[in-house]
């Protein structure tokens, strides 16, 4: 891989007057020895296959914890009540982050981005996206090559798993390259793409990885709800010019420092933070009864 | 690493780890036995038994074993499927000392009677790694094919085996050997660069003190 960083992203978009896409379809060219052609034609795949996950939306399903199921259903009932303190789009990315999630608990296909617990964010804000401003095809795609290429640096540097640096690392990951890729969508530069990937991410700094009885379902499904949410703020505020005082590979590293220090029971094990709780632990005990 | 390992895999949730991995640890002890599978006793340990029933491991495992790749939305089905196919397994949880915390150990018969016995883990975003085969301690990943012979322990079963991989122009990338006394059953653990032909592997079967052959091709 060419990058370790995403300041040398930017220094080779400048360099070669590149997009940060192009920067990156480079980089998977090289890195796999594939032609564009090849390359774009697995992402492309990739960008078809997050979208019939998405369609495929099972409300009558519930996880066999029975822990998940049908959030994304209520989430649609409310929406159609009345007016929702955040809006219809808003609304419409919530409600495709709990679907994506609870397919997700409910065994059914998906596209970890980068992982499986957080598969729901990149899938809630880039398809209602596309659908609401009719972006082509191509243009998704090239943003997907942005957000990988900032998740691939956040694994370089830091981590991408729950296990190793805590949630921070899985949805705060998730929500770094769901915000790069949307400030691509609006042609933002490559500055730009990197003040949401800082912004995103110090946000949920300090994010631990705590999931009752050690399912990827309580919180995880809300937290990526949060993931999107933060990326569509992330990337606004980059678009209107905001920065993050902290460069994002600072940034980066910092969630790696964080991550280091975090208390191995709040890396998914299962043994602090919510899943220590009373209920989650009355829960846990429950479970195992019942399945031994 | 490249920008796919980021997005992808397209994979039958809940857990790369408990669910995807799982399934590529099944496939592979179904790939080893090198038959259709018709009995199978599966070990869990550490936290693939305490929380695989919530992430599916249980009926990832007999997936893989079914020939099932991680993305098969059957996967939730997989104990109906193995009715229908005629796989009977059972499920033990027990501790395996000193191992990843998801390990499983897959003990599979096929109707033949060719019995294998694999010892994997799951290590993370669907990565995994056979640590042993038929009480052998190989640790591949399974990302390259794999060849295992095991033959009564004299001169000549090393040269033999290689010379039938560059008559098939099969390249060697990694190779070890083991025994278990001098004089008494020798094992090869080679990985190689390109699928181990079928021919070959019937070959070096017939072969007068080779004892066992198994392959996982990829």
């Amino acid at each position: 891989m060419a990058y370790n960083s995403l300041e040398s992203i930017v220094a080779y978009c400048k360099e070669h007057h590149a997009s940060f896409y192009e920067a990156l379809l480079a980089d998977d060219m090289e890195e796999r020895d594939v032609t564009a052609e090849d390359s774009l034609s697995r992402m492309t795949a990739l960008w078809h296959t997050m979208q019939e996950s998405a369609a495929s939306y099972d409300s009558s399903l519930q996880s066999a914890s029975g822990l998940s199921g049908g959030q994304g259903a209520k989430m649609d009932a409310y929406m159609k009540q009345g007016e929702s303190y955040c809006g219809p789009f808003i609304n419409i990315v919530m409600k495709a982050a709990l679907e994506m999630a609870e397919s997700n608990a409910c065994m059914r296909r998906i596209v970890a981005a980068p992982t499986a617990g957080s598969c729901g964010v990149m899938p809630a804000v880039l398809i209602p996206a596309a659908e609401k401003w009719k972006i082509p095809d191509k243009k998704m795609v090239e943003a997907l090559y942005v957000a990988a290429g900032i998740g691939q640096v956040a694994a370089e540097r830091a981590y991408i798993a729950g296990a190793s640096g805590g949630c921070q690392a899985e949805i705060g990951t998730a929500s770094a390259m769901a915000a790069g890729a949307l400030v691509y969508l609006r042609d933002g530069s490559p500055e730009q793409i990197c003040h949401a990937v800082a912004i995103s991410l110090k946000n949920l700094l300090g994010l631990v990885c705590d999931p009752v009885a050690g399912l990827v379902e309580v919180p995880c499904v809300k937290r990526n709800v949060m993931g999107a949410v933060n990326a569509l703020t992330s990337a606004d505020m980059a678009l209107a010019g905001i920065e993050s005082f902290i460069p994002a590979d600072q940034v980066i590293d910092a969630m790696k420092e964080v991550g280091d220090k975090m208390d191995v029971s709040l890396k998914e094990t299962g043994a602090g933070g919510l899943a220590f709780t009373k209920t989650a632990r009355d829960f846990e005990k429950e479970f195992r009864a019942a399945h031994q | 690493m490249n920008l796919f390992d980021i997005l992808g895999p397209v994979m039958v949730g809940p857990s790369s780890s408990h669910t995807a991995g799982a399934v590529r640890i099944g496939l592979a002890a179904r790939k080893l036995l090198g038959e259709e599978p018709k009995e199978a006793v599966i070990t869990l340990s550490g936290s693939f038994s305490s929380t695989g029933i919530g992430h599916g491991t249980d009926k990832a495992l007999v997936a893989g074993l079914l020939g099932m790749e991680p993305d098969d939305m059957r996967i939730p089905k997989s104990f109906e499927e193995a009715q229908k196919c005629g796989l009977s397994f059972r499920f033990v949880h027990e501790t395996v000392k000193d191992f990843h915390p998801n390990t499983a150990i897959l003990d599979v018969t096929a109707e033949s009677g060719r019995r294998t016995l694999v010892q994997a883990s799951s290590l993370g975003g669907g990565r995994i790694m056979i640590n042993y085969l038929d009480g052998v301690e190989i640790n591949v990943t399974g990302e390259r094919p794999v060849l295992v012979i095991h033959n009564i322990d004299k001169p000549g079963y090393v040269s033999l085996v290689t010379s039938v991989m560059a008559a098939n122009s099969v390249n060697i990338a990694t190779m070890t050997l083991h025994r278990s006394k001098r004089g008494g059953t020798a094992v090869m653990v080679i990985e190689t660069d390109q699928n181990i032909p079928a021919d070959a592997a019937a070959h070096l079967k017939s072969v007068d003190g080779i004892l066992k052959v198994t392959c996982l091709n990829l």
